[in-house]
């Protein structure tokens, strides 16, 4: 089985996967860390969106052995001492979580996207979320979110 | 301060925002195997034979089984808990199939491993030899002679005949001056919630059983359990940790739940399932696939006088834990929130090659909402009047209602709601670049569309659930505990997933005992944490629930009163209370806060004679009547009449849920529903083929809105309290779905008028869109 060492969240780690271990699979099985979820089969829904290299990507759509040497942030990475990202502050400020399933990957993408384009308009938020489902909230909280997390007023 | 009321921010987020949620397929157990499911891939067949002598061979495999090698474990198959009528066909459906297969997705062994992938790659190694026999998909067509018979006991694939007459509805027809005459299709849709479904199951050497499932219904489940598997209920630990989303899909007796406990009892090991999200396409119930036939009579102006409907309902391949009963929960509303005179109702449930259908938010309510707003339209058409002008002819105006259906409709104010919608709106700006597009011819045209709903929640008496032949009553159970050191803990038989119970139910206990929000912990989901409950469904928590809490906080109030008197040296007549302080009247320094006579009470010291010690109580609360929700929605659609593609330009939601406890939670839960119910009307459709391959099998072809496709909501709420219950509170969490199919569709017609179309079916995507417009030029 190949050896695989990834820092994630700041520490590095290593373990033993089958060749065909997804990323999400490894973070999940192998490092405990549950907080990414896995919401489909098919690259559709982004509940398992992390950064890699403090870009997002869906981390069913890479095998475990493509992040060797590389860095993942979760969402458990995410907090700083306890203190909640900007992201994250606002998500529960807006009430942008029901059940909280699709949140990690959702709050992932939207730092990942906020990085990229800090100060964005509705569409533009709408748009970076295309590839993120959620069924609780009809988007209109997280789109609110976002936009607070950017500075927006709301 | 007072909490209720105010937009408290959810106690949930703070883990769930870390990634500390606690799902199922979180949680893991030492010595754990995994369980994967061989499944059907034809939607009818005889199965004759399954080898799983292969598959045991496999590398990492601890055990496979067939249907046959199970079925001793659970005789009587699973259960449907609504045998609606007299003649209703009570099919049994085995967790595995045995003899032969009735849907794709029908299980029909299982293989169990050390891991999920080693389970998965030697399921591949089960030989199943099918013989596959024609498949009906189409209710219609199953109930069509010489349709393939899906079950010997079930005639002409009919499940069951159901009716309700009130009034002279023939006379009534045959008096009227206009009639309209609409027939819709509800398609079938999948419920995705984005937690996909699992259990783990423990059982130890004494044979207690703790399962951890992705269920709204840990109670009903226990019960279930025990029914389908013969554990004595005591010795059944049912856990809901935190479940993400559910919207009723949730709420069954699945085959896959009772499979690892029966895989656990005879393994001695800890099973696990997870399902794969194109497993649950075909696994985890649908909900609607309903042809509706809808006849309205009226007056000549407009004035509705009768209804008559004929349901054509699909039930799937068996009757699921309510299967039957979800066109009864919306048999009551066919009328919506007018005012007329007879009823006549009538409901065919039909068996076809199908995963089986049963409660989707909203349940038989989105499907009558939907068929009353469309007639109405039709209706408004005819006679020549606006929409709204039609609405308020018919608004029943004057409460408590005693309906045409037969129930009562505790409060509302319908013109309230309608008139602050069209003022959200803008209505007369819209219509007027509505005619200025139309003269115009320009390409992408407006429309827009009303929906005025009523539903009714809160589920529910239980004497109507008697009556009606369900199963299991619908009352709800709380009980409250002071602690010594003031803190409170809540235990609830209602619970979430999703919807925000620990914040709200926290807010009303804070408001009655006087302590912070914070200090009030909220549990529940675990039958040995929280042994009584009838869990989460019908936007029930609340109106229930809630009241149930309201109910429990009062006896500790109570009690406290005469602790603190006891203790005062005076009479508990000569107390007030306000903010958790009892003061002597006339000397208001003089007093005792409710978390000191819970220490009192913990201690014991100084009790009156006779009182037991400690504070807390419980409370069971069975309602009088349903909570009815109403209210105004009003969808802005544009409409490309080159392309058919339509775009939901705005979505206007007046709700009326009576007194409200958390408005940012209430919002929220109308969001959604908002999004579901449009989503319905736009994009979601599960296709069958004619061999019942389930085309639509994936997130990649079953089209769940992301948030590129929906607009942002404008919402506001008119406020007429329930009298019904002393908190005033209706439910909320289906209001959004169910009213908010019809007003987007009725908007997608109301802009294809200029072409004469005044029907499509759902979804109205591009492609009918398009087609409609090309057969109305022709």
């Amino acid at each position: 089985m190949p050896r695989v060492s990834v820092t994630v969240n700041g520490s590095p780690r290593e373990a033993d996967v089958e060749a065909r271990t997804l990323l999400v699979y490894f973070l999940r099985d192998s490092l405990g860390l549950t907080g990414t979820n896995v919401g489909c089969d098919t690259s559709s829904c982004g509940s398992c969106t992390v950064l890699l290299d403090g870009e997002s990507v869906k981390s069913c759509t890479l095998l475990a052995v493509q992040a060797d040497g590389h860095e993942v942030t979760t969402i458990e990475g995410l907090a700083d001492n306890g203190t909640f990202h900007p992201v994250q502050q606002a998500f529960h400020e807006h009430h942008a979580l029901q059940c909280g399933f699709c949140t990690p990957g959702m709050v992932m993408a939207a730092v990942s996207y906020l990085n990229e384009n800090p100060k964005p308009t509705e569409a533009e938020v709408r748009l970076s979320l295309e590839g993120n489902l959620c069924r609780c909230t009809g988007y209109h909280n997280i789109v609110k979110a976002i936009l607070a997390a950017s500075g927006a007023e709301v | 301060m007072t909490a209720v009321g105010e937009a408290v921010p959810r106690k949930e987020d703070t883990r769930l925002l870390q990634g500390e949620g606690r799902y199922v397929d979180n949680l893991a157990s030492t010595r754990m195997v995994h369980a994967y499911l061989v499944r059907s891939p034809y939607a009818h067949a005889v199965l004759k034979s399954v080898d799983v002598s292969a598959a045991r061979e496999a590398p990492g495999v601890v055990a496979a089984f067939t249907g046959a090698d199970l079925a001793d474990a659970w005789p009587g198959g699973l259960p449907c808990f609504w045998p609606v009528s007299d003649d209703i066909a009570m099919v049994k459906h085995m967790p595995l199939a045995v003899d032969k297969a009735r849907f794709a997705g029908d299980g029909v062994a299982v293989v169990v491993a050390e891991s999920r992938g080693a389970a998965k790659d030697a399921a591949e190694l089960v030989e199943v030899d099918y013989e596959p026999l024609p498949a009906v998909t189409d209710v219609e067509a199953a109930i069509a002679e010489g349709a393939p018979l899906l079950h010997d006991d079930a005639a002409g694939n009919r499940a069951y005949t159901w009716s309700l007459v009130t009034g002279e509805p023939d006379k009534v027809f045959a008096d009227a001056a206009v009639t309209v005459k609409e027939r819709y299709r509800q398609q079938r849709l999948i419920p995705t919630a984005m937690e996909p479904r699992g259990a783990l199951c423990e059982v130890d050497a004494a044979g207690d059983v703790t399962i951890w499932a992705t269920t709204q219904g840990p109670h009903i489940m226990r019960t279930a359990y025990t029914l389908v598997l013969g554990i004595p209920e005591a010795k059944v630990r049912v856990i809901a940790p935190d479940v993400g989303g559910g919207f009723g899909s949730k709420l069954d007796v699945y085959a896959e739940d009772v499979i690892v406990i029966a895989l656990a009892q005879r393994l001695g090991r800890p099973v696990k399932w997870t399902e794969e999200r194109s497993e649950g396409n075909l696994a985890t119930i649908h909900g609607r696939d309903v042809i509706q036939e809808i006849e309205l009579a009226a007056t000549g102006e407009g004035k509705i006088t009768g209804v008559r409907v004929r349901l054509t309902a699909a039930m799937g391949a068996y009757l699921q834990a309510v299967t039957p009963g979800v066109p009864l929960l919306g048999a009551w509303l066919y009328a919506g929130c007018y005012d007329v005179e007879a009823y006549d109702f009538h409901c065919t449930g039909v068996f076809t090659n199908t995963t089986p259908t049963d409660a989707y938010r909203g349940a038989g309510r989105p499907e009558a909402t939907y068929a009353i707003e469309r007639a109405v339209d039709a209706l408004a058409r005819k006679v020549g009047k606006d929409p709204v002008e039609i609405r308020k002819l018919n608004f029943i105006d004057s409460f408590p209602a005693d309906i045409a259906s037969g129930l009562q409709i505790d409060s509302g104010d319908y013109h309230g709601a309608l008139d602050k919608g069209l003022e959200v709106l803008g209505y007369d700006a819209v219509r007027a670049e509505q005619e200025k597009r139309r003269k115009a011819k320009d390409a992408k045209q407006l429309g827009i569309g009303f929906s005025t709903y009523v539903e009714m929640c809160g589920l529910a008496p239980s004497r109507i659930l008697g009556a009606l032949r369900y199963g299991a009553g619908g009352w709800e159970s709380i009980t409250i505990k002071v602690l010594p050191t003031g803190t409170v803990q809540v235990m609830s038989g209602t619970t979430p997933h999703g919807q925000g119970h620990a914040t709200t139910f926290s807010q009303i206990v804070a408001d009655r005992l006087g302590v912070d929000v914070a200090d009030v912990e909220f549990l529940s989901g675990d039958t040995a944490v929280v042994p009584t409950g009838m869990d989460t469904y019908g936007s029930r928590s609340l109106p229930v629930g809630g009241v149930a809490l309201y109910h429990a906080s009062e006896k500790v109030v109570e009690k406290a009163r005469q602790i603190a008197a006891h203790q005062l040296e005076v009479s508990a007549d000569d107390l007030e209370y306000e903010a958790g302080r009892f003061s002597v009247k006339g000397s208001p320094d003089v007093g005792m806060h409710v978390k000191e006579a819970a220490f009192a009470a913990w201690a014991a010291h100084n009790l009156p004679d006779g009182m037991e010690p400690g504070l807390e109580a419980s409370f069971i609360y069975d309602p009088p009547n349903f909570s009815w929700p109403a209210g105004c929605h009003i969808a802005v659609v544009e409409v490309d009449t080159e392309t058919g593609d339509v775009q939901l330009d705005r979505y206007v939601a007046v709700d009326d849920v009576g007194n409200v406890i958390n408005p940012m939670i209430v919002d929220g839960q109308v969001h959604g529903g908002i999004a579901q119910g449009v989503a319905q009307a736009l994009w979601e459709e599960a296709v069958y083929d004619e061999q019942g391959n389930l085309l639509t099998g994936s997130l990649l072809n079953y089209l769940v809105p992301s948030a590129a496709e929906l607009p942002s909501f404008d919402l506001d709420r008119t406020v007429t309290p329930s009298p019904t219950n002393p908190l005033g509170v209706k439910g909320v969490g289906e209001t959004g779905t169910i009213a908010s199919t019809p007003a987007v569709v009725n908007a997608v017609i109301d802009a294809l008028a200029p072409f004469g179309i005044t029907d499509i079916d759902m979804p109205t995507t591009p492609e009918r869109v398009w087609r409609a417009i090309e057969e109305a030029k022709a």
